[in-house]
């Protein structure tokens, strides 16, 4: 094991480990849309056009409840008459102490340590509303296998990720292609928001998401982090 | 009805009394309401919001009604109890104040059905979710930056039990700024009722004991300024009070 195990905070999963701060998880997961170069790329001139209108300037942010919260090995049910599911993989920094207004320069001071996340989502192609129906689905934020410390993770924005699918590579991607820097981010989010200890940050995932179908098993790999697996199974299975 | 307050070093369960502005904490001690620190008067787990969800609101903002409910979530780094600060943003030129009647969760909801709905829900509180419409940005709108702000989403004074309520849809709500009322409006007008939010909800996502649904506002909302008391009220809940603060409190 890499890290340490962490405990999740609602019953009900199957990882087990020592439930101790900082590495114990709040329940709260937030996101960053549209933080990776190829996501926005992908949008092209459609940012300037309706409902848009323009592009982001502060982050794009969501929150995945603790509903969403999944181990590894938890199964992800896709919901009836939704043919495949994206799964996007993105780092997550789990805060070690209250983040609010924090520097950039001292801004991962505050990280406890980082994990894998496999941000689901049913597919949607306007992101003008909060897409809830969309990314907050029961068990639909796998994450782990475990708290990896900080201080093993030289620097969060050198992360390669890799996503496989029943063992084949889909996607290979690079934290070096963050628009905002873990750091960045963190001090833009903490200048409205505090970050509570054992809130995740993810950090945001490449375009386009890989897409996975009732049967199939994703695995994430990061360097240094380890790998996350779950399968995917119709919801009534 | 019951609140979380902090009183001389711990945290503690009052009731109101019946002289205005008396409790009474859980151990004897009675006391002015001012004597207190007051929290948001339950333990939040998911908090769930609502926009556009009166018509006359939505008609207020230039929107259609909409054929699904505009949902959106918060953190609980947003919330803040009965009598507290919330900054304005010295760069904001428009900040408003929501008052909302906010459903509290009490027992486990998945895939509930419209008639067993209000079977789910422990008790209500008044919520006063505030805006910075600056902010507003046209991504997963109303984005975080806009809607998530510490200390922007104002709950209590009190809990109180579903029993005590009544008919939650036919509730007046009313805001006051320094005195003068601004905002008015019943929650018999919300555009998705109760019950359908938490069928509509449950079909997707697990609520849970704690879980807590800010229903929406209604027309009349106003630019508030530092200093600025408001005040918002719900038939039966009690009145919630916010006092709007400066940058500068905040060594900004």
């Amino acid at each position: 094991m890499d890290g340490y195990s962490s405990m999740l905070p609602s019953a009900g999963f199957s990882s087990i480990g020592i439930d101790v701060a900082p590495f114990r998880l709040s329940g709260t997961v937030y996101g960053s849309l549209l933080n990776h170069r190829s996501a926005l790329a992908a949008l092209g001139d459609a940012v300037n056009g309706p409902p848009y209108k323009a592009p982001p300037r502060a982050p794009v942010l969501y929150i995945k409840p603790r509903n969403t919260l999944a181990a590894a090995g938890d199964p992800v049910r896709i919901p009836a008459g939704c043919p495949e599911l994206e799964s996007a993989a993105c780092l997550g920094m789990v805060i070690g102490r209250t983040a609010c207004r924090v520097r950039a320069a001292d801004a991962l001071d505050h990280v406890a340590g980082y994990l894998i996340v496999n941000d689901v989502s049913v597919p949607h192609a306007s992101y003008y509303r909060p897409s809830i129906r969309e990314k907050a689905r029961d068990g639909f934020c796998p994450l782990g296998p475990s708290v990896t410390p900080r201080e093993r993770i030289a620097d969060p924005a050198d992360i390669e990720m890799r996503t496989l699918i029943d063992g084949t590579l889909v996607q290979a991607a690079s934290n070096r292609d963050l628009i905002r820097t873990p750091a960045q981010l963190l001090a833009e989010i903490t200048d409205f928001m505090t970050l509570a200890p054992g809130d995740v940050l993810c950090l945001g995932a490449a375009a386009p998401a890989p897409r996975v179908r009732a049967g199939q098993t994703v695995t994430i790999e990061m360097s240094g982090l380890g790998r996350l697996s779950n399968p995917f199974i119709g919801e009534d299975a | 009805m019951r609140a979380r307050v902090a009183h001389a070093g711990a945290i503690h369960e009052a009731t109101p009394l019946e002289a205005p502005g008396v409790i009474r904490l859980a151990d004897g001690r009675v006391l002015e309401e001012e004597q207190v620190v007051w929290l948001p008067p339950f333990e939040a787990g998911t908090i769930i919001a609502l926009g556009l969800n009166y018509a006359d609101h939505a008609k207020e903002l230039s929107f259609k009604a909409q054929d699904e409910p505009l949902v959106f979530l918060k953190g609980p780094g947003a919330l803040l109890g009965h009598r507290g600060c919330t900054r304005r943003p010295a760069d904001a030129a428009f900040m408003h104040y929501e008052c909302e009647l906010a459903v509290i969760i009490g027992r486990t909801a998945r895939r509930v059905a419209r008639a067993q709905a209000m079977q789910h829900v422990a008790g209500y509180c008044i919520a006063n979710d505030y805006a910075v419409r600056d902010y507003l940005e046209n991504w997963y709108r109303p984005n975080l930056r806009a809607k998530n702000r510490d200390g922007a989403t104002v709950l209590g004074p009190w809990f109180v039990d579903a029993a005590d309520v009544g008919d939650p849809g036919k509730l007046e709500l009313r805001t006051f700024v320094n005195g003068t009322r601004t905002q008015q409006g019943n929650t018999r007008d919300l555009v998705f009722d109760i019950p359908f939010l938490i069928e509509y909800l449950s079909s997707f996502m697990t609520l849970q004991a704690g879980d807590v649904i800010l229903t929406g506002t209604p027309e009349g909302v106003t630019n508030v300024m530092p200093g600025d008391e408001v005040i918002c009220e719900i038939d039966g809940l009690g009145r919630l009070v916010n006092t709007i603060a400066a940058d500068e409190v905040y060594g900004r």
